[in-house]
């Protein structure tokens, strides 16, 4: 029964991209017919536009969660490749929808020692400054260099996806001098087996720089960056998987806190798309996690590399004015 | 070896915990209740929604001249405007980092971490500079 649920959703959320491309192509055929303030551009009601984008995200939601990615990934280039809807706006409401799942799992992922502070914090004074650069960038370059930048790293994340393996327990041997300054170590229990373990860092360093890159890129792109961070703090960092994941989220909500506050003041949030983006996605993360016992991760994955490939092609035309 | 749920948890890290979880659901909420009151048009508008439509596939400077919307904090001598009115509750979840910090840093100072306080201030402070809004421009 679950697993039809799934494919129902797979289904309905390639029917609501054709149906918000075609209506795409039209307003943009009628576009350049129509005065601006007569708001007949598109051939749908207002009120369609938050119902469609609730029951996307909401499916978008779904999916991001079995495919253990975060909503900011998938929005950003689906909803700049088959919605009407300007880079501006899709970027504004992308950190937004990034930066809302952040801050609902944080509490738990932080009472129970999943997201370390310890980690974190250096870690995120890096990247929100950055980010805050990367936003005012994105802000500034023209729409089609920041498509065609965007459609680069979608497909170079989706490459990552497919070919990066993280360890679940990497072993550190001696923590380095940055690390231990800096106290990056901690401790949890496994839930599965009640083991308490201890955790370390090394090569704290050259994580340290990688953040910089990593805060501009979420910045320029509204992507949220849990597709970095957890190979920079797993694979780099050696912290262990679930402390990588968990840290991850919970840095999303400070990265991202800064850069939503710089579209939020350059005007890029329109309430009516970003909203009910934010709440669909939500939601839709909420019936995921309970998904996740009965559906098949590989598949889900492979199917959202897929998808990650043709929405950064799309971009990379889009950019190209293809 | 036995541990309890939380037992290894920093305690400023649950104080953190516990004022996120507030904060980020009274926002959400927030947000539901002031979108409901903004699409039933139980307030007026700054945008019209037909305009609207015709402005989200520009570049957000159209969007600013056409619909004269303000930037930077701009949008808070608007609040009684249906969609303004929305900003609340996205402001309160983009505030709610800023303000869980502000603990954080009397926390540190109490067990005589000065490197973690400053860090937490350090934080602080480009948070409130990207709320601030005083680097503008660079729009579209």
């Amino acid at each position: 029964m679950r697993a039809m649920i799934l494919v129902a959703a797979a289904c309905l959320l390639v029917a609501g991209l054709f149906w918000a491309g075609a209506d795409t192509g039209m307003a943009a055929e009628g576009a350049a017919a129509v005065d601006p303030m007569a708001g007949t551009g598109s051939d749908m009601a207002w009120w369609m536009w938050p119902l469609i984008l609730l029951g996307f995200c909401f499916i978008l939601g779904i999916i991001a969660v079995l495919a253990g990615v975060g909503g900011g990934v998938l929005f950003v280039p689906l909803v700049s490749g088959f919605f009407p809807f300007h880079l501006d706006f899709v970027r504004g409401a992308g950190l937004l929808v990034a930066l809302a799942g952040a801050l609902a799992a944080g509490p738990g992922l932080l009472r129970r020692n999943l997201a370390s502070l310890r980690l974190a914090l250096p870690v995120a004074l890096i990247a929100s400054a950055c980010s805050i650069v990367g936003a005012f960038m994105g802000l500034a370059l023209p729409t089609n260099v920041v498509q065609l930048c965007l459609g680069g790293t979608i497909m170079f994340i989706a490459i990552l996806l497919l070919t990066s393996k993280n360890v679940v327990r990497p072993h550190v041997a001696k923590q380095d001098a940055i690390g231990l300054a800096l106290g990056m170590n901690g401790i949890y229990t496994e839930p599965s087996t009640g083991e308490v373990i201890e955790w370390k860092t090394h090569r704290t360093l050259a994580g340290l720089l990688l953040f910089i890159v990593i805060g501009i890129m979420a910045g320029m792109f509204g992507l949220g960056a849990g597709w970095a961070n957890v190979p920079v703090l797993n694979l780099l960092m050696g912290a262990p998987l679930k402390i990588a994941v968990g840290t991850s989220k919970f840095l999303l909500s400070i990265t991202d806190t800064s850069a939503a506050w710089v579209y939020l003041n350059q005007g890029c949030v329109i309430p009516l798309m970003a909203i009910p983006s934010i709440i669909g996605l939500m939601l839709g993360s909420f019936v995921g996690v309970r998904l996740l016992a009965v559906a098949k991760p590989k598949f889900i994955r492979y199917m959202v590399i897929g998808v990650l490939l043709f929405s950064g092609g799309k971009a990379l035309l889009k950019g190209l004015g293809i | 070896m036995t541990t309890t749920k939380y037992d290894k948890t920093p305690k400023e890290q649950v104080t953190y915990a516990n004022l996120l979880f507030y904060g980020c659901w009274g926002g959400l909420g927030l947000m539901a209740l002031t979108y409901l009151i903004y699409v039933f048009g139980l307030l007026d508008p700054q945008v019209p929604m037909a305009t609207i439509l015709e402005l989200w596939s520009k570049p957000v400077g159209e969007y600013l001249s056409v619909g004269k919307v303000p930037v930077g904090w701009g949008w808070a001598g608007l609040l009684g405007k249906g969609d303004f009115l929305n900003f609340l509750g996205i402001a309160l979840l983009a505030g709610m980092t800023l303000i869980c910090y502000v603990p954080l840093v009397a926390a540190y100072i109490k067990k005589k971490d000065s490197l973690f306080a400053a860090i937490a201030v350090a934080e602080i402070l480009v948070l409130a500079f990207a709320a601030s809004g005083i680097v503008g421009g660079g729009g579209h």
